[in-house]
């Protein structure tokens, strides 16, 4: 199935770090493979991979094991309990993203009950249905109709249980608030008294009718945080701050760099420490113990020596990466003919971009809690593929899939960092030596360089354009951060787009938006700079190129609320930038202003303006678009890992700068509501026009053009 | 090498049998199975670990627990009142200023502490005194409208 087929908009190919075994664990030999050398990044076609998610969904068999079917009878999604709580089940994760609340509201809207009547029960593989994983933007396309569809058949199929019991016409019976009412509401029952605590057996019918936008009453409101209170008052239990009966603390000795190779350890002091474990597995080194100050004390007595090869820094890496990715795989398709495009343009303009590795840097880093009982091993963990690290579990301890169970609780962030089960598989190596629970958090300089990282990239832009605003030929090329977004909604006559795989020196993997950021920074600093060439306004440049109605909405809207017509303010320079990503459109203008001392960057005010379709929850959605806005300055301004042969050398907070409170610009957000439109998802887009819009401010106040993420990597701009 | 600690924990008195030298944080998260407080980064330089020491904010997972010894300490399990939420508390639901939560007990400890010695503070002065906590899930904006309206000096929660 291509991507037309499926009639989607998406990228041929992008990097979701679907983790190859990271460990290969063997009791009776010692065997190790490890999958933390830095380059190896696995690299899943994403059409494939859509393909996969939909045909599961669609309810044929996916390829892979017979337990991922999605399933198609009601009471896997729904289920009614005998005191009449209304449970929906879904393998989707929460991060911070406020899925639970929507999710709520859609099976609360079909099934006419109050938000409080739902639980909605997530990411649990023993529990919930099968899930490719939380990403891609996907739970609002596609799993909120899931749930509503199922909902909906529950709806009918009790509506016909209570007609049944009233000797009376279905069409006669009505639920009204959690109850089920008659023609003239003589007669109720409750939810409870109808569904009897059994199991939905019946199959979701495929014509099964869910509720139109315009008929909404509960999706459409901004319904609070389901279990908000949970959070303001500690008594959410993250992974983090699990216990289990006798449960011991991990730590984990790590090696001195990437591919680094164990030369010889002295573990004998550490095993001396009562209490103490220590296990052993090829160049697998861990610890448990009764406490956390006891796992580091250990920790800290064991003597390592490890030989590392000399690896590439931050000097040599956009050299690397272009040098590694001659002979690789590309992929894109050409439009028109850019050669003859240039020669009809009157101007050309050629440009490199280059984007650095950032981190996610969530605020929980990753946390296992892993138990074995009776030959079942149950991990509870703060990951985005419960099912994706059940298998990866599964294959490290060489046991059957349905010997593992995978929970996730809401889980302190991850955006797009938390795919893999490397803390999963350590913790469970842990318990299963020490036959006790351990729960293993890792530590935040763990979390920098033992993780994953946004994908650094070298974009070159090759154009052509006509005096009058026309881009005539555009040829694009991207080495390494990815193809998300590398299309674009621009009506460009002539096109050679290309996204080049190469070798990373870091392990590399999903980060909010993926490639989008890196795409819609080149590409829209690009427009900008042929702006500048023909003399036009950066707004009606774009509009100039612009025939997609969506895109033209958001840029104006944008531009609009910033003021984009005004007289410009003293000492002030503005940036636009405009882009589409998953379905959704996005158009961010900023100023900025420079202090004439020092040359900081300081960011006054930023306009987003998104449009994903139907608004299901605008609270939320507004959290969501300016959240996406702050992440975005970090990466926009002063984001950067800093490496050296295998060694990330920021990877704390002391020394790796995050956005702050002091930070904010004034953020103003414009929300499109496009009833007639189909929800899209809503947590990257908003974030991928902040980093152009600011870099086009910058050189609006300056005339300093900055080609590279992050803009001001010390705070202050140099003017080259 | 353990040693008996009198601790005073959000009005009770507790002793713990620990080194002296341990970090308040793991004290109360593994021995005083009081998790609200969190770890984020082991270096004071995200605000995730706050607890309130007399009234006042310090950052529990570089803070000796022998330190605190005696001294009155307020953890965000403390915040609420015979199942009455906080005002602060109240607010951070009313504005919806938190995604993922992980940051948000750290930024109402630390907001309690700015409102103890400044009860109407300024934008300015809201900003300043939080800039030491980090929300990576960027509700900054509206965390500071959460405290905005815990102080008074804000009515309307601007969506």
């Amino acid at each position: 199935m291509s991507d037309d087929d499926l009639g989607l908009d998406l990228e041929v190919e992008r990097y979701e770090l679907f983790a190859g075994p990271a460990y290969n664990f063997n009791f009776n030999r010692r065997q190790f493979l490890k999958a933390f050398s830095g380059g190896i990044a696995l690299i899943v076609p994403m059409s494939n991979l859509v393909a996969r998610t939909l045909q599961q969904e669609q309810g044929e068999s996916g390829g892979g094991r017979g337990n991922q079917r999605i399933p198609n009878d009601i009471g896997a999604w729904i289920h009614i309990d005998e005191s009449g709580t209304v449970s929906a089940f879904t393998g989707k994760v929460e991060l911070g993203q406020n899925i639970r609340t929507s999710l709520t509201q859609a099976v609360a809207e079909e099934l006419h009950v109050p938000l409080s009547v739902v639980r909605v029960v997530m990411a649990d593989t023993d529990l919930t249905p099968f899930d490719m994983g939380t990403f891609g933007s996907l739970t609002t396309p596609r799993m909120a109709p899931q749930l509503r569809k199922a909902a909906a058949a529950a709806r009918e199929t009790l509506i016909a249980l209570a007609a049944e019991q009233w000797k009376v016409e279905p069409g006669t019976v009505r639920i009204e608030n959690a109850r089920f009412v008659n023609h003239d509401a003589s007669k109720s029952l409750t939810l409870a008294e109808v569904a009897k605590g059994q199991k939905l057996v019946k199959t979701i019918p495929p014509d099964v009718a869910i509720t139109p936008v315009n008929n909404w009453t509960v999706a459409g409101t901004s319904a609070p945080k389901v279990n908000g209170r949970d959070f303001v008052t500690g008594k959410h239990q993250y992974t983090s701050d699990m216990k289990r009966e006798g449960m011991l603390y991990g730590r984990i000795v790590r090696p001195s760099a990437l591919d680094a190779k164990l030369v010889s350890s002295d573990t004998k002091a550490a095993q001396a420490i009562p209490g103490v474990i220590v296990v052993r597995d090829g160049d697998f080194i861990g610890i448990a113990a009764p406490d956390q100050q006891t796992a580091m004390r250990a920790e800290k007595a064991i003597a390592v020596h490890w030989q590392a090869p000399g690896q590439p820094g931050n000097d040599q890496l956009f050299d690397y990466l272009k040098k590694n990715a001659a002979g690789n795989r590309v992929s894109g398709r050409p439009v028109g003919s850019v050669e003859d495009g240039m020669k009809a343009a009157d101007q050309q303009l050629s440009q490199k971009y280059t984007i650095a590795y950032i981190a996610h840097a969530p605020l929980e880093p990753r946390a296992a809690v892993a138990e074995w009982t009776d030959g079942k091993l149950t991990v509870w963990t703060g990951t985005q593929r419960p099912f994706g690290v059940r298998s990866e579990l599964a294959e490290a301890f060489h046991i059957p899939e349905e010997k593992v169970r995978v929970i996730v609780p809401d889980t302190g962030s991850g955006y797009g960092g938390k795919h893999t089960g490397e803390c999963a598989i350590e913790a469970a190596r842990l318990a299963r030596a020490s036959g006790k629970p351990v729960k293993l958090v890792w530590t935040r300089e763990e979390e920098f360089q033992w993780a994953y990282f946004r994908p650094a990239g070298v974009i070159e832009v090759t154009t052509g354009v006509k005096n009058d605003g026309t881009v005539i030929a555009w040829e694009f090329h991207n080495y390494n951060s990815g193809a998300s977004a590398i299309q674009t909604k621009y009506d460009f006559p002539n096109q050679n787009i290309q996204f080049h795989n190469t070798k990373s020196p870091l392990r590399q993997g999903s980060y909010r938006g993926l490639a989008a950021t890196a795409n819609h920074f080149a590409r829209e600093v690009h427009m900008d700079e042929l702006a500048e060439l023909v003399k036009m306004d950066s707004v009606a440049f774009r509009l100039k190129n612009i025939k997609d109605e969506r895109l033209k909405a958001v840029l104006e809207a944008a531009a609009g609320k910033f003021g984009w017509d005004r007289k410009k303010t003293e000492g002030r320079g503005r940036g636009i930038a405009c882009g589409f990503e998953k379905g959704s459109y996005i158009a961010t203008a900023a100023e900025v202003s420079i202090d004439a001392k020092t040359g900081r960057v300081k960011l006054e005010r930023v306009v987003a303006s998104f449009e994903c379709g139907a608004i299901v929850n605008k609270m939320h959605l507004h959290n969501q678009v300016e959240g996406a806005v702050v992440q975005a300055i970090g990466g926009a301004l002063f984001e950067n890992i800093q490496f050296s042969n295998g060694q990330v050398l920021n990877g704390k907070f002391s020394r790796y700068r995050l956005p702050r409170f002091s930070d904010m610009p004034v953020i103003e957000i414009v929300l499109l509501d496009r009833k007639d439109l189909s929800s899209a998802g809503a947590g990257e887009t908003p974030i991928v026009g902040l980093a152009p819009a600011v870099g086009n401010a910058i050189f609006d106040l300056t005339g300093t053009r900055i080609r590279s993420l992050p803009l001001a990597p010390d705070g202050v701009v140099s003017h080259g | 090498m353990a040693k008996v600690t009198d601790l005073n924990v959000n009005g009770k008195k507790l002793r713990v049998d620990v080194d002296p030298q341990t970090p308040l944080l793991y004290v109360l998260r593994d021995h005083l199975n009081l998790t609200g407080t969190k770890y984020g980064c082991g270096e004071s330089k995200c605000g995730a670990c706050s607890v309130l020491v007399e009234g006042v904010v310090m950052r529990s997972c570089v803070t000796p627990v022998q330190r605190v010894s005696g001294k009155q300490i307020t953890t965000i399990e403390g915040m609420e009142k015979d199942g009455k939420l906080h005002p602060l508390q109240e607010a951070f639901l009313k504005a919806d200023a938190l995604q993922c939560g992980y940051c948000t007990s750290g930024m109402i400890i630390t907001a309690a502490s700015l409102l103890n010695k400044n009860p109407k503070p300024s934008r300015e002065e809201i900003v300043k005194h939080m800039d030491a906590n980090i929300c990576r899930c960027g509700t900054y904006p509206r965390i500071v409208n959460a405290i905005e309206i815990a102080a008074g000096t804000r009515k309307e929660v601007a969506e």
